[in-house]
């Protein structure tokens, strides 16, 4: 039984391997092998698509850095001792978790200025700046939860070791409990990790060149459908590589925690 | 009070008609306690009727809503800011009944973080102190293990270790060998015996009542938040008048449990 679940994720994780770097991937070259006129323009279109998803690298990890910080501070602001600091982190939470990334992602995109005034210099606001603070604010809301609920799964007698040795609250969490909850936390972070890579895409409705924003001028100009579908492929098996990497990291820390 | 010392400033604990209550629930009724430096006093009696709040109390993890606390000079009970309680807290060592080492540090971390990141004492310094601990302990050899690879007597070796890697200067310890397998309960016992041969003011909280008997300077009964007697270990096992304190202590060390184990096989 216990086998059973232990192994469930592991084989579903080697087939959709299977199917990212190996199935995917095949389609396309035998595909583009088959009809060459295909595999023409999709040689020529690929730095194209290659440079939208830069973009797609670039905002998950700018959002999920801003978010990961924002969200630990929140989480840890919600378990705080003072109303007035955790009423404002419980709003925040509480609004923002339950708000859907592409509501977001227009606000942030049409709220703010194109450009904003400092020390008298007019500075750029880029579009994509926009969708990372969208998705940052998203991730943050999660994340602020996941912290909560790590630091509340630490048992109170840690709390009161660290009191009993003379540390003071934040020397406790610092030290103490923060680290325990690293390796708690990890899984969780790995989803919201992944659904904000998955969440760059909805950026490119704001008109940010990412690389849905690129295969979609893309098929637009080649006009062939199956170019269309091709091309689409391509952008799954690129989203699928954005992810992978998150789950590897997330894997190895794992262990490297687990030695505790 | 307590001893036929003349010297109350060799007290180096004073608790003088302590009142305290969590709610409605009164849990100390006037405590009135004395322990000069070096001694060793055991506090034994029933479930719930306030020894650890005793304890509590001396080390500030909780504030009586009345009555006088004097610990090394310092005057507990009018301590309001936390920062002064938690100055307090690092003079005075406690060891509690689960041992609560940090699962993610290894033996050695455990021991080192407080001294250098609380403390703010020397790295290469704090090690060494924590090795010659562990030596003393007799756990050298786990150094590098993970708590969750110790048995429950080994962890609370490291426990102690732990709280006196602060140098405290005096230490208190919370039936510290209640939570652990009857094999292991000897092991820890033996390192309690030899820091008070060496002189470290100890309080215990304790249901080991031969252990009580041959360590102790002095025993304190407690019963409803009130301490019913204290005297010399002598007095209180074997020509004490009080009926409850006869029954008490029959009815404990006549079980299996009461027995010193004397360290042997260790
Ligand atoms: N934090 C607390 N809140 C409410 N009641 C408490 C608290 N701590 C202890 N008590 C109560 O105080 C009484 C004495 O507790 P304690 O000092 O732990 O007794 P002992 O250590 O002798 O078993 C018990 O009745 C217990 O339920
Ligand atoms: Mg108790």
């Amino acid at each position: 039984m216990s086998m059973a679940v232990t192994q469930t994720p592991k084989k579903s994780s080697r087939v959709l391997r299977y199917i990212g770097f190996v199935a995917m991937p095949l389609l396309v070259v035998v595909w583009s092998l088959i009809d060459l006129s295909l595999g023409k323009e999709l040689v020529e279109w690929i730095p194209y698509l290659a440079s939208g998803f830069s973009m797609n690298i670039l905002i998950t990890i700018c959002a999920v850095t801003l978010g990961t910080t924002a969200g630990v501070v929140l989480g840890l602001m919600q378990l705080a001792p003072f109303w007035f600091v955790r009423l404002p982190a419980q709003i925040y939470v509480q609004i923002f978790r339950n708000a859907p990334a592409l509501v977001l992602i227009f606000a942030t995109t049409y709220i703010f200025p194109f450009e904003i005034v400092m020390f008298g210099n007019y500075l750029p606001f880029p579009d994509w700046v926009k969708a990372v603070i969208g998705l940052a604010i998203l991730s943050s809301a999660y994340i602020a939860e996941i912290t909560r609920g790590a630091v509340l799964s630490i048992p109170t007698t840690q709390w009161e070791a660290t009191k009993g040795l003379g540390f003071s609250r934040l020397q406790a969490l610092r030290f103490v409990i923060l680290p325990q909850c690293v390796r708690r936390s990890l899984p969780p972070w790995m989803n919201v990790a992944s659904s904000m890579a998955m969440g760059t895409s909805l950026a490119s409705l704001v008109g940010v060149h990412e690389l849905m924003h690129a295969a979609t001028d893309a098929s637009t100009a080649v006009r062939r459908l199956d170019f269309t579908i091709i091309a689409y492929v391509v952008v799954m098996a690129a989203f699928f590589t954005l992810c992978y990497p998150i789950a590897r990291l997330t894997r190895r820390l794992e262990q490297r925690f687990n030695a505790g | 009070m307590m001893t036929a010392s003349p010297a109350t400033d060799a007290a180096i604990v004073k608790l003088e008609d302590v009142h305290l209550s969590f709610g409605q629930t009164q849990v100390l009724k006037g405590i009135d306690l004395t322990i000069n430096k070096g001694d060793a006093v055991s506090i034994i009696g029933p479930s719930g009727s306030g020894k650890s709040t005793i304890l509590r109390c001396i080390n500030a993890l909780v504030t009586p809503q009345s009555g006088k606390i004097t610990v090394a000079g310092t005057r507990v009970d009018q301590l309001t800011k936390e920062s002064e309680r938690i100055q307090l807290r690092k003079r005075v060592g406690i060891v509690f009944q689960q041992y609560n080492l940090f699962p993610h540090l290894t033996v050695l971390d455990n021991i080192v973080l407080a001294p250098t990141r609380i403390l703010g004492a020397d790295k290469t310094a704090t090690v060494k102190l924590a090795r010659e601990l562990l030596e003393k302990v007799r756990l050298s050899e786990k150094a590098d293990a993970y708590p969750g690879q110790l048995s429950g007597g080994q962890q609370q070796r490291v426990a102690i270790a732990r709280a006196l890697a602060m140098k405290p200067e005096l230490v208190l310890f919370d039936e510290v060998t209640s939570a652990l397998d009857p094999e292991t309960v000897g092991e820890v016992l033996w390192v309690i015996r030899d820091l008070i041969r060496d002189g470290m003011t100890s309080i215990l909280v304790t249901h080991e009542m031969r252990f009580a008997e041959e360590i102790s300077d002095t025993v304190v009964f407690t019963e409803n938040g009130r301490i019913v007697d204290h005297g010399s270990p002598q007095q209180i096992f074997h020509s004490t008048e009080n009926p409850r304190i006869r029954q008490f202590v029959g009815g404990l060390s006549g079980g299996g449990r009461g027995a010193v184990r004397d360290g042997e096989g260790i």
